[in-house]
């Protein structure tokens, strides 16, 4: 029998605020264990949270950006289970009453533009981070009490590789609105997949399996390609399969029935008393969609049809905020967009690369690259003299036009120059100059090359040619 | 209110309590109880009462963005039951 995979994906992400979504601590990664801490982060009796209106803004945002509906009411609800790194024995989180709900996520898939739609999106709290020795574990509460938003996908997704496509669409609509920094390293998104298999073409699901512990798009992927064949394999010799939590084992490549939480399916989520209920007004969402910005897919499309360029260096542009945000600038009013977008992405990508800078710390603007492809478009340079410009602006700034004068890079295009050259060239090569007379046309990169000798790379190669043909050929 | 409407073996594990046969008739009467005496309020006529999410009539308590100051670490772990490496330690987590 055939089978077919449904899959959902629940993905955390950490919002890029400076301190935590219940208390003024700072949110921050990488600070000493238990520093960024207080009495309402340790879950201290008698504590009151009070939520982070920036947190709640990015939440609205992030509901924007994901075609959600912001509803005009939310709240916040407790989600009781005992884990060490769950201080107060619950979690803050949003139950019945989300802040976003019903929206979804176009992206490109192969060929074709698919859509996952989004469940809902809702704000809760980080929990502590466990560490794991022979005898103990330790917790480090430090990331207990970051903004965390959940953003729940229907099961619209059919395969592993799909899942990775929508996880990495979602990530770059995150970053671009300025909602998360997405850090992976940092474990700044973190997922749970549901995976069940069907008969294909069966419109009742299967058993739902869930898979935890996925720091990393990958990750998910191949817990994807692990998850389905053996679900189908357990149905196909005979067995069945039970619901579960399952945990992902990225060193060992397989997932695995996780003990822990057996039983604690039963969360008697109710309202937290201590934080009044959300009522956005229109005054205060309007400021929120004030900050809704052009999405990675759509930036793409607009970068193909505007400036004519091929689909992978707008998606190179796209994938790299700050360097397409410089490619719009140098673009502008330039007369040729497609060599622009190649001096940014096969130049200055690499040299950001390489000389592990950032685009901030550049010594020189985006008119600059505009310039430079100006100046090579007009024959006063060859390519391989803007390559020295591109060089010295990267090094030492300044502006294109004046290091071609420091540097004596003009082309000559000066016919009494060229001419000379030329005729000196066809005189000293006899056999060459008869080969393209007598029609091996191909002949005549030789004596081009003796040109360019002569004028030490400052001839003008097309011109020269030309001018050749005319002297040979008359 | 009877002891049928809950499982108090249920309850006792929720909560992560052991409890003896002894304890959980005692217990298992006296949540009964508590719980029908909640039940009074089923008696009360709410139709003209809006539902709502808190008793007190106040929306959109919240905080600017700022970071306050927090605990040192000696603070924060002065209750700690047991400490090491500036973390709270527990029994090893078994996932």
């Amino acid at each position: 029998m055939e089978y077919e995979a449904v899959i959902g994906l629940e993905t955390h992400c950490q919002l890029k605020t400076k301190s935590k979504m219940f208390c003024g601590c700072a949110n921050e990664f990488g600070a000493d264990p238990n520093t960024n801490v207080c009495p309402v982060c340790l879950g201290m009796p008698g504590v009151l949270p009070v939520p982070n209106e920036l947190a709640l803004q990015l939440t609205a945002l992030t509901g924007y950006l994901l075609n959600c509906e912001v509803p005009n009411f939310a709240k916040f609800d407790r989600k009781n289970y005992f884990y060490p790194d769950v201080c107060k024995d619950y979690q803050i989180t949003q139950f019945d009453f989300p802040s976003t709900t019903t929206g979804y996520v176009d992206f490109e898939f192969g060929s074709k533009i698919e859509r996952v739609r989004i469940t809902r999106a809702h704000l809760e709290e980080d929990v502590g981070k466990n560490n794991h020795f022979d005898q103990h574990s330790g917790v480090d509460f430090n990331r207990a009490g970051v903004p965390l938003l959940e953003i729940v996908s229907e099961p619209d997704i059919s395969s592993a590789d799909m899942a990775y496509d929508y996880l990495n669409a979602l990530k770059d609509i995150l970053i671009y609105g300025g909602i998360s920094d997405c850090d992976m390293e940092k474990g700044m998104v973190r997922c749970d997949v549901n995976i069940s298999v069907r008969p294909k073409g069966a419109t009742d699901l299967g058993t739902k399996i869930e898979i935890k512990n996925m720091n990393t798009f990958s990750g998910v992927r191949r817990a994807i390609n692990y998850e389905v064949p053996r679900q189908i394999d357990t149905l196909e010799s005979g067995g069945s399969l039970v619901q579960e939590t399952r945990r992902w084992d990225d060193d060992a490549g397989i997932t695995e029935t996780m003990r822990s939480k057996e039983h604690a399916h039963d969360y008697r989520y109710f309202p937290e008393p201590d934080i009044m209920p959300l009522r956005p007004s229109e005054e205060w969402l309007a400021e929120v969609r004030s900050h809704i910005v052009e999405l990675p897919l759509a930036r793409k499309q607009r970068f193909i049809m505007d400036y004519s360029i091929p689909a992978q260096d707008a998606e190179v542009l796209v994938g790299n905020m700050p360097l397409g945000a410089f490619f719009e600038k140098a673009v502008d009013g330039s007369k040729n967009p497609k060599a622009v977008a190649n001096w940014v992405i096969n130049n200055l990508q690499a040299r950001l690369v390489e000389a592990e800078c950032t685009i901030d710390e550049l010594k020189f603007g985006p008119e600059a690259i505009r310039e430079l492809v100006e100046i090579i478009d007009c024959g006063a340079i060859s390519n391989k003299g803007g390559q020295e410009v591109f060089n010295e602006l990267f090094n030492n700034g300044g502006s294109p036009k004046d290091i071609v004068d420091a540097r004596g890079l003009a082309q000559v295009s000066d016919s009494g120059e060229l001419d000379k050259w030329c005729r000196d060239a066809i005189d000293t090569n006899p056999g060459p100059a008869d080969d393209v007379r007598n029609g091996k046309e191909n002949a005549i990169n030789f004596l081009k090359g003796q040109v360019m000798k002569a004028s030490r790379g400052k001839a003008n190669p097309q011109i020269v040619g030309e001018k050749l043909l005319k002297l040979l050929k008359g | 209110m009877s002891n049928s409407d809950f499982d108090i073996k249920y309850v006792a594990n929720l909560a992560r309590i052991k409890l003896s046969s002894d304890q959980e008739s005692r217990l298992g009467a006296q949540l009964g109880d508590i719980l029908g005496y909640v039940k009074k309020l089923e008696q009360l006529d709410i139709n003209n009462v809006e539902p709502m999410a808190h008793a007190v009539p106040l929306h959109n308590v919240m905080r600017t963005d700022e970071i306050q100051p927090s605990l040192t670490n000696e603070e924060a772990l002065a209750n700690a039951p047991k400490k090491g490496n500036g973390l709270f330690v527990v029994p090893k987590i078994v996932e």
